[in-house]
């Protein structure tokens, strides 16, 4: 019953036309919340340290304060199976945009990774007049859309400012030596380990999903799909990749860029607190979590999952309000690490200042503008209350 | 003159088991029983016997069995029996034929080539009883966004009235007229201890019944029986009745007869007169009339309650349905060809309308489709039978579903579709002042909550199988449905995919 | 991925574990118990799972660093000694043995536990001791320093919980939402507060007999022994006990 929008993708993402894409994963994300740039050796190391809970059919990176040298830019991250579907692609971008530069990603010859498709990246900067009267934000959307959807055999992997998704078939470790990560530097880093259920993989649907400067990695499998699709389609998102995760991209998009609500008061959307709970709160927050409810009930995330949802600037770790998925959460100094498994934040990091595991539904925030070593101590959980 | 209608039922009675007690002579309303003085005998006559049970039920020695009458005609694929009888009928009668209760005849139970999903693997069902299971509901219009203020980050959006549920199931509309006040006050009493609400149809809101306003749908209909602004204020919401599932674009004819002292006077009527609702409220004859007659409770009510518009689902119920939202409806309910009545003319009730299954999932699919389905709850209505039926309505796109037969059935009732005689002998579609006593409504609205109670138990127990611990989950959640034995149309209509697929 | 294993010649080995897969590392514990060791020590330990699963033996085994999910999953006798945090799933199905822990564990610890004893030190994840049993001569323990996050004792049937409060801070309150829901036998002691609304209904409070109090002081100095606690400390303060209400909880769910 897709309706609108079946195209290439749809098919090669969920070949048997399942009501959705089931996967299974591993999680890990690693913040310096100082701003302070570090490579991405440690991630993959703690990544790869989960592999039992993927299967090689997807692993992916997103990295924040990637790219200084072009941070006004949008970063675009496109996949190409052919050479054909470049140039259409590209032709697209240059009546779009002014092109900074355009470069395939560099990657090294891996045994590992079989029959990668082209990678390229573009930095590109918004026409003043793009004649629409839109948002930078929106154009961008919509040129991402008009290739997804448009361009046979083309996809962008990612498309914000200073960040990048990497991602393909294979081990995140893998995938991580295809595209050299240990050779770059970001201040966030997030990882994803996959296994998925009813889909031999390919490498746009591995995670994380992305949409503009969002990433999102996601373990678990949300029994409201159904719903929370049909909500978002009344705001005329189109979830083509029919998977949870682009359902919990496009929710965060609507909540926080287009409804303005921080990201404590979209938790309380995506794993919104028990009624029973609510009627124990004072009147103003019962007012807010009831209104929430009311207004947003399409929305509620059911059944269990954990995200890791990172955007410039910002990490979130969350899980669903019964906690039926796994989040460990750690910090050292100014670093945050979130992950499936406390044994990978470890491994990288055996001295940890303290390594709890949140509540669920309860927001774990790593923020620039709210730097971990500068708090007291328990300053992760007052932020989240 | 002579009627040559055969009796519908055989009565068989045990006479080694018979003891003459007289209890079936007297439970029976429709005279199938008497006592043979002369005799010392009871004896039975079948062609007053409407099937109702009564007697079996309340023989002390089960000396009573009540069957079809298996007279047969020649079989004849076009003179089905019913179709040679209604013409005897109204031979003898020369009247529109009028029955009671919901269409009878084969149309399609879509309910019954739906089928629910369980979480196998991939995510884990939810322990319903141990485990939290929200069905709290709240009907009303939603806003498409919440605003804070940017500063203090404090609630800035006020919504519109809503009405909270604790179970998804509301009591149907029932007049007092067509039904008691003891059933009334039944229903209202399970209503209020199950958390829920009681419709009380266009009879107008008996004194008695003001305690349980609170758990009141107060009904404005084209009699506007008992409309004023007390009644409007103590509900806790309003219904304008545009049309009925049973009937639909006809109005309704309580006769003199049943207009008691009482009656009158919760209806704002003189006793004894026919008291007639108009087919359509003559105040509105389009789209704008409807607006303006929300508005004018809105304004009556000082925007303190959500104002529900009911409809009978009809072929462009999704159109109306959207022009409705658009005219301020808060709530819109639903009724479907299987709509139950106490009087309705049989045509009408057997061919007008179209299945609640289609009906909830286009005005679903529209509403959605132009953006504006948060703006209105749906409430569907029209034979719902069983816990499954509501799993069902509310995973094709339903807030929350009307039962009345149900109710009726729990407490007495055996679909026996002689409410339109006020006889009913047991007790409920009449106003007859003994027959009345025999629903007490300490032991109704205890068998009426018992249901609820199972329903929902049910319902917590199919959603922890889906791995959904909220209802608002469910909601709308059609990949939870498979049609089976059903046309591709169907399945289409319906936003449903083939079992299997 | 080098595996050291070095022996000093009589019943204890060393192994650095260091990336090595699971599986052969619980082939090298059992070359190890079958060689006679009495104490194992694996070193460097990742994220292994199924750490000493279903191994019949007495024999030690300390785990540094932190162990993969399911440690000691239908464990039978062993006694495993974590110096640091376990994952989730610890004590999975366990039929006897003890399993220590030096920090704190994580969810649904001791799930369907029906022998055995698991002592944590800090704080336990989400549905800790969900469906522990005890069958004949068997009745298991988890005995946890800390507190519980929710669904602590979820439809238990048997054993016994034990929750310190030792972190909790202040107002001293569990935090637990849930705590006992569809519980229809053992016994769940807390040191402590817990309010009504935090309890499952099918949970009852009651005060401790005699019998409770020697049951509490047994595993309580066992507990002070392993993390160097002072039992008599811990044991002065007010314990409440929390049994089920019915043992048959749904009596009245089915109609038929």
């Amino acid at each position: 019953m897709g309706g609108k929008g079946m195209d290439h993708w749809e098919r090669v993402n969920n070949p048997y036309d399942d009501d959705k894409v089931i996967a299974a994963c591993s999680l890990f994300g690693m913040m310096d919340t100082s701003g302070k740039r570090f490579s991405g050796g440690d991630t993959i190391t703690a990544i790869a340290n989960m592999h039992e809970r993927g299967n090689g059919l997807g692993g992916g990176f997103a990295v924040y304060g990637l790219y200084p040298q072009y941070a006004e830019h949008y970063a675009f991250h496109v996949m190409y199976l052919d050479e054909a579907a470049r140039r259409e692609a590209e032709s697209l971008l240059q009546d779009g945009f002014r092109v900074a530069l355009a470069e395939p990603v560099p990657t090294r010859k891996t045994r590992a990774i079989e029959n990668p498709p082209l990678v390229w990246r573009y930095f590109l900067e918004v026409r003043t007049q793009n004649g629409q009267g839109l948002s930078h934000d929106d154009y961008v959307l919509e040129k991402v859309m008009q290739i997804n959807t448009g361009v046979r055999n083309a996809f962008v992997f990612s498309s914000g400012k200073d960040m990048a998704v990497f991602k393909g078939v294979g081990y995140p470790e893998d995938i991580a030596d295809y595209f050299r990560l240990d050779e770059y530097q970001g201040y966030l880093w997030t990882a994803h380990g996959r296994f998925p259920t009813n889909t031999r993989g390919w490498w746009g649907g591995a995670h994380p999903f992305s949409i503009l400067d969002w990433t999102v990695n996601h373990n678990g499998e949300i029994s409201s799909y159904g719903i929370n699709r049909r909500y978002l389609e009344m705001f005329g998102y189109h979830c083509t990749m029919q998977t949870d995760t682009e359902v919990i991209a496009y929710a965060v998009d609507l909540l926080v860029r287009r409804h303005h609500l921080p990201i404590e008061v979209v938790a309380d959307v995506l794993a919104a607190p028990l009624w029973s709970q609510i009627e124990r709160e004072d009147g103003e927050k019962a007012a807010l979590h009831t209104t929430l409810r009311q207004v947003y009930g399409s929305l509620l995330l059911n059944g269990p999952f954990t995200v890791v949802i990172a955007h410039q600037g910002e990490m979130i770790g969350l899980t669903d309000r019964i906690r039926l998925r796994p989040l460990t959460a750690a910090t050292k100094g100014d670093l945050l690490f979130l992950s499936s498994e406390e044994s990978a934040i470890r491994l990288v990091c055996p001295q940890l200042d303290r390594a709890w595991i949140p509540m669920g539904g309860e927001p774990i925030i790593g923020s620039l503008q709210r730097p971990l070593a500068k708090r007291e101590p328990v300053a992760v959980e007052e932020a989240t209350a | 003159m002579k009627t040559y209608l055969p009796p519908r039922f055989v009565i068989d009675r045990y006479a080694e088991r018979c003891i003459a007690c007289q209890v079936c002579v007297r439970q029976c309303s429709f005279d199938a029983h008497a006592y043979d003085g002369e005799d010392d005998e009871i004896r039975s006559y079948e062609k007053n016997c409407v099937g109702c049970h009564r007697c079996s039920v309340f023989c002390p020695t089960q000396a009573l069995n009540i069957r079809l009458n298996p007279l047969s005609y020649r079989p004849n694929v076009n003179w089905q029996p019913e179709f040679i009888e209604d013409i005897i009928r109204q031979s003898e009668g020369g009247g529109v034929l009028l029955t009671g209760m919901g269409n009878d005849k084969p149309y399609r139970v879509y309910w019954d080539h739906l089928l629910l999903n369980a979480s196998q693997v991939t995510n884990p069902s939810i322990d319903p009883l141990r485990e939290p299971m929200e069905l709290k509901t709240f009907l009303g219009r939603k806003p498409d966004r919440v605003e804070l203020d940017p500063a203090s980050l404090s609630l800035k959006t006020q919504l519109a009235p809503q009405v909270a549920i604790d179970v998804p199931v509301l009591f149907s509309a029932m007049s007092y007229g067509a039904i008691n006040l003891n059933v009334q006050e039944s229903l209202a009493r399970a209503a209020t201890e199950a958390g829920t609400l009681f419709n009380v149809g266009e009879g107008g809101l008996h004194q008695t019944l003001y305690k349980y306003a609170n758990n009141a749908i107060v009904q404005v209909a084209s009699g506007r029986f008992g409309v004023h602004p007390e009644y409007l204020d103590v509900a806790r919401f309003i219904e304008i009745k545009i049309g009925q599932g049973a009937k639909p674009g006809i109005g309704g004819h309580l006769p003199g007869g049943k207009v008691s002292e009482d009656v009158a006077e919760t209806r704002m009527i003189p006793a004894g007169t026919d008291a007639l609702s108009p087919a359509p409220q003559h105040d509105i004859y389009s789209i704008e009339d409807l607006a303006q007659l929300i508005y004018a409770l809105k304004e009556a009510t000082n925007y303190t309650k959500p104002v529900c518009v009911k409809i009978a689902a009809v072929h462009n119920s999704a159109a109306i349905a959207s022009g409705m939202v658009r005219a301020g409806a808060d709530i819109i309910a639903l009724d479907g060809l299987r709509g139950s009545t106490g009087a309705a003319p049989k045509m009408i009730r057997d061919n007008v309308g179209i299945p609640i299954e289609l009906a909830i999932a286009s005005v679903d699919t529209r509403l959605r489709e132009e953006g504006i389905r948060n703006q209105a709850s749906i409430i569907a209505a029209g034979g719902f039978r069983n816990s499954a039926d509501v799993v069902k309505a509310i995973a094709l796109g339903a807030d929350a579903v009307y039962i009345g037969t149900a109710a009726l059935i729990a407490l007495g009732c055996t679909v026996c579709q002689q409410c339109p005689t006020g006889k009913c002998a047991w007790g409920i579609a009449t106003t007859d002042p003994i027959l009345s006593k025999r629903v007490n409504p300490d032991i109704g609205a205890r068998r009426v909550v018992n249901l609820l109670r199972g329903w929902s138990l049910e319902i917590k127990e199919m959603l922890g199988g889906m791995g959904i611990n909220a209802l608002e989950s469910l909601r709308g959640n059609r990949l939870h449905l498979r049609g089976v034995d059903l046309t591709d149309g169907e399945l289409d209509v319906l936003g449903v995919r083939l079992a299997g697929r | 991925m080098t595996t050291n294993i070095s022996s000093n010649g009589g019943s204890t080995v060393r192994i650095d574990v260091n990336g090595t897969h699971y599986r052969e590392l619980n082939g090298l514990i059992r070359e190890a118990v079958a060689d006679g060791a009495q104490r194992i020590d694996l070193h460097d330990v990742h994220g292994q799972r199924y750490i000493a699963t279903n191994l019949r033996t007495e024999a030690e085994i300390h785990i540094h660093g932190t162990p993969g999910n399911d440690l000691g999953a239908f464990l039978d006798g062993s006694r495993l000694i974590v110096h640091g945090n376990a994952q989730d799933g610890c004590g999975n199905t366990m039929n006897e043995g003890e399993i220590i822990v030096h920090g704190h564990a994580g969810d649904i610890t001791g799930l369907s536990a029906r022998g055995g004893r698991i002592f944590v030190r800090e704080d336990v994840g989400y549905r800790a001791a969900i469906h522990m049993k005890e069958y004949e001569e068997k009745r298991p323990a988890l005995v946890i320093g800390g507190t519980a996050q929710d669904f602590l004792g979820e439809y238990m049937a048997g054993g016994i919980v034990v929750a310190l409060g030792l972190t909790l801070n202040g107002e001293n309150c569990h935090k637990a939402s849930f705590v006992g829901t569809g519980m229809h036998g053992g016994v769940i002691y807390l040191r402590g507060h817990i309010n009504e609304h935090q309890l499952g209904k099918d949970v009852g409070v009651s005060k401790l007999t005699r019998k409770d109090r020697t049951i509490l002081r047994d595993l309580v100095t066992q507990f002070a022994a392993h993390f160097g606690y002072d039992a008599e400390e811990i044991l002065a303060s007010r314990f409440i006990k929390l049994v089920p209400l019915h043992l048959r909880p749904y009596g009245r769910l089915y109609t038929c």
